[in-house]
Formats: C-alpha cells, sequence, structure tokens
C-alpha cells in the first residue's frame, strides 16, 4: 500500500487491506500446523528474511512471512485457501536463511497437505500437475513423461500447454513413446493403495 | 576402483538423457564402477511430498531398500530432486514412528542404513583434482562459463551436507581444473521455477529468465548446471522465455558432466551435444585448440 495512497482515510483502509480479527483465532489449526510440521511457528518474529529471498512472492496472495503471521493467528481458512501454498517451489530458501531455524519450507508444505484434505486447491493446474505425475508413479512405477503430459492435458482442459515443445523434444529422442515398466510396478503400486486405505498423516 | 550404488532417476531415461549418459562415460573413465539399483524406481519427486511426506517417504524408500538388499551403504544420483528425496527419506526415518509408517506401506521395509549422495559429491570429495587435471586431454581454455547449482543441491545445509549453501564452489572448482574460465555468477542457488513449467510457464519464464540475464551480464559464453529441471527449464524453455520476456538470449545450457567428458576426450555419442536444445556450436568454438592455447 504504498504511493498515492497516502490521502486515503483511515476507515477506508478496510478497502484496501484484508483485515483479520484476531477473536476467530483457531488454537486447533495453530496446534496442528506445529504438530506436523515439528516447527515451533511461536519463534517467528517477522523479521521477513524469508519473503526477502522467497523467488515466488510476486505470484503469491500473501508472501510467506505474512502466511506465517497468519498461521501464528489461527486464520486457518485464509491460509488454507491461499494461494501461495500452491506456489511455493519448496527451494528451501526460506528454511535456508531463517535466523530462528524454523523450517518454513516444511511449514508450507504441511499447510498445503491440510489444503489438500480439506477439499481446496486455488491454483489448480498446480494440483492437476501432480495429480498426473503421480498417477503415472502409481501405474508404471516410474515418472513417465509423454503419459503424464497427455494425462495432464486432459485433466486440466489445457490441451495446447507446451505444444510448441514438441517437436524439439521428440526430435531429439527425448520423450520415449512408451513407458518403462519395472517389474516391481504392482509394489510400487500397492504403496499407494496403502497410502490411501491408511490415511497417514506425518 | 570406486564402488558405488547408482540410481539414474526417471528424467535420465526421457529428457535428461544425455546427462545420464555423460555420468556415466565421466565415471567409466574416472575409475567409478556405477551399480544400477536393481529395478529401481521413482522417488515421487516434487509432487509425492506436496500431497504427504509418509506416501513420499515410502516412494523413496522403496529404492533405499533395494539399495540395502544390494549390500551396500551409499548410493549415489545425478538428480538433486531424487537426492532431496532419498536424503529428506532417511532423515525422517531416524524417526522411529514415522519409520514404522513408511514402512507399513512397503513389502519390503527400509532399515534406513544408506547415505545418499549427488554424483557431484562424490566426485568432488572422492576424486582426486589432479587425477582429473592429468587426464584432460582437451583443455576448456577460452570459455566463459556460469556455474549454476539450483535450489536444492546444497539446501537446506542441514540436510545437504554438502559444499557451501549460499555459495557452492564443487563445480566451479571441476570447471577451472579442466581449464574453462569460470565467471562470478552471483544467482548460483536462485531456484529457476522448478516444475512448475507446464502448469505455470509464466513463473518459469521470470525465473529462468532472470537466470539468463544474469549470466549474460557477467559475459557467460554457456550454463552448466547439475539438476534435469534446471538444465530443461534454461534450455527447452529458452525459446519460450525469450517469447514472453521479448529477449533473444541464446546461451547454451551444458550439464557439468557433458563438459567434463569433452575435456577428458570422451566418445562424443555419450556426452550428447546434439541433444541440447539451443545449439551449443557456438560455445564451444570459443574453445581454443591446445596448439593456440600454449
Amino acid at each position: 500500500m504504498s504511493t498515492g495512497r497516502f490521502a486515503v482515510p483511515y476507515r477506508k483502509l478496510g478497502m484496501l487491506m484484508q483485515i483479520f480479527d484476531l477473536a476467530t483465532s483457531d488454537q486447533a489449526f495453530i496446534a496442528e500446523v506445529e504438530a506436523r510440521s515439528h516447527q515451533n511457528i511461536r519463534t517467528c518474529y517477522q523479521c521477513g528474511n524469508c519473503t526477502a529471498g522467497c523467488p515466488y512472492t510476486f505470484a503469491y496472495d500473501y508472501s510467506v512471512s505474512q502466511i506465517m503471521r497468519l498461521i501464528q493467528t489461527g486464520q486457518k481458512d485464509a491460509v488454507l485457501k491461499s494461494r501461495a501454498l500452491w506456489l511455493c517451489g519448496s527451494c528451501q530458501s526460506c528454511t535456508t536463511r531463517c535466523p530462528n531455524m524454523i523450517d518454513v519450507a516444511q511449514v508450507m508444505d504441511v499447510c498445503r497437505h491440510m489444503a489438500r484434505e480439506a477439499g481446496y486447491a486455488t491454483e489448480r493446474a498446480v494440483k492437476v500437475f501432480a495429480d498426473s505425475f503421480l498417477a503415472s508413479v502409481e501405474r508404471h512405477g516410474r515418472a513417465y513423461e509423454l503419459g503424464l503430459m497427455a494425462a495432464y492435458m486432459t485433466r486440466s482442459g489445457r490441451v495446447f500447454t507446451d505444444v510448441d515443445l514438441a517437436p524439439q523434444v521428440l526430435m531429439r529422442g527425448k520423450l520415449p513413446f512408451k513407458p518403462h515398466p519395472i517389474q516391481g510396478r504392482e509394489q510400487v503400486a500397492r504403496i499407494f493403495e496403502r497410502f490411501r486405505k491408511g490415511g497417514q498423516n506425518a | 576402483m570406486l564402488k558405488i550404488a547408482y540410481y539414474p532417476g526417471c528424467s535420465g531415461q526421457g529428457t535428461s538423457l544425455e546427462y545420464d549418459s555423460s555420468t556415466r562415460a565421466v565415471c567409466r573413465a574416472l575409475d567409478i564402477e556405477l551399480m544400477d539399483i536393481p529395478d529401481w524406481s521413482c522417488c515421487g519427486s516434487t509432487p509425492a511430498h506436496t500431497v504427504n511426506h509418509v506416501l513420499s517417504s515410502a516412494l523413496s524408500a522403496r529404492n533405499l531398500a533395494q539399495v540395502e538388499g544390494m549390500g551396500m551403504d551409499k548410493v549415489m544420483t545425478p538428480c538433486p530432486s531424487c537426492l532431496t528425496n532419498l536424503r529428506t527419506a532417511a532423515h525422517k526415518m531416524e524417526d522411529q514412528e514415522f519409520r514404522a509408517k513408511s514402512n507399513a506401506l512397503l513389502d519390503v521395509p527400509c532399515k534406513n542404513t544408506v547415505n545418499a549422495q549427488s554424483v557431484l559429491q562424490v566426485l568432488a570429495e572422492n576424486v582426486d583434482p589432479e587425477l582429473i587435471k592429468s587426464k584432460v586431454v582437451k583443455p576448456l581454455t577460452g570459455i566463459r562459463i556460469a556455474c549454476y547449482y539450483g535450489c536444492i543441491m546444497n539446501r537446506p545445509p542441514e540436510l545437504m551436507r554438502f559444499d557451501h549453501h549460499e555459495n557452492p564452489m564443487a563445480m566451479d572448482n571441476l570447471m577451472t581444473a579442466i581449464g574453462a574460465e569460470v565467471v562470478p555468477f552471483p544467482l548460483k542457488v536462485e531456484c529457476c521455477g522448478a516444475s512448475y513449467g507446464i502448469p505455470r510457464g509464466d513463473i518459469v519464464a521470470r525465473l529462468s529468465g532472470k537466470l539468463l540475464d544474469a549470466g549474460r551480464d557477467v559475459g557467460a559464453d554457456a550454463f552448466v548446471t547439475a539438476c534435469p529441471l534446471c538444465q530443461m527449464n534454461l534450455d527447452l524453455r529458452q525459446g519460450q522465455i525469450n517469447h514472453a520476456l521479448r529477449e533473444n538470449f541464446r546461451i547454451p545450457v551444458f550439464y557439468y558432466t557433458q563438459l567434463l567428458g569433452y575435456a577428458l576426450g570422451l566418445d562424443r555419442a555419450e556426452l550428447g551435444f546434439e541433444k541440447l536444445c539451443v545449439d551449443p556450436r557456438l560455445a564451444l568454438g570459443k574453445i581454443k585448440q591446445p596448439a593456440q592455447a600454449r
């Protein structure tokens, strides 16, 4: 909220700035994030180092330090519905540079798990890509790039994704037309089956 | 001769064929015998850990258990994404409760006795630089190189335990040893946009574009990388990046093993320069022939 907005009266600030009611703080949410990430969220003092180093801030709705603050204040809905969770690339810059040794990328990962479990996917294409990738691994035991692209295009409806690259990769023999099935692919499929049955949380 | 278990990773059979084949060639030339993990499977890569950590761990642990079955306690992989998953799984499995959950998904439980390292780490720590220098037949004199490590090869340091997390030097040292001029590159560990090329190409264009821009600024003739995903974003997507940013980059992006193999005079068919999308011939042409170099 910078240039040119100094003249805005305080009572109108609410239109420009999202305001969260701390009275709605969800304590169970805070506890769950802490337990599942094994991190002490309370030690974040909002220095902003994570956000300063995060290459994805330009694409986020909330910066990573804002996500941390939203978790501290128990704003479950805002966190789980944020697009930032889905756009975090797990590049580990935040984790590496946090002065309080918080594994911030792990916190983002855990919140993304919780968003999935709650049925949110505010960057749907990212979720569809991950699902297509894992479906490919479940079926073949290894990631099969051509098959996963086809599945992604079908599920996302984005049928022209990267078609401009197709001649380049096909000409160079970089996308085999057949998967490399492995003997243990049923063992891999069973990992997924047991996972779905057990509903493992960790 | 050093014998070591080898996990090629899925991309080594597709989009990074040349990384796998040049890695194998370089290791052979340096007396490292690679023992492929029998019937290895995918580590789950980024998608698995964004869904659930136990699932991600189990997908990696199946492979660690295969290494245990080989009677070995160390495995190396060229791919930083595989490496992160293998190391993360091993780290999380130090917690007995977590290991039990992960093993509950597996046919063959993992005892968690295997240490995973990158091929780069093995070359940096187990091969004498003087040996490499002595085997160079085509020094890379005259080419200016930016070494790009990618975001997760060294980070977080508590997990990866290799090189420096802000200013890694392993590839710089290797490139210097084979005679290349390494330019100071400030974005060594900055993220390229990772696996968002397909769902959010705009993000990759911006982040990889920043890397290419910095490479041009420091006068690099070429990039070298150690990551299949970084290489794909910078090389295969360079045309998309140019289109999105109205730029005109034409910077070839090598795997460090390709240039290492070139200097060691290995078979060009195994090095796979023809697999690169941005034509590397202009950059390779800058290498002075030994007679001129003297």
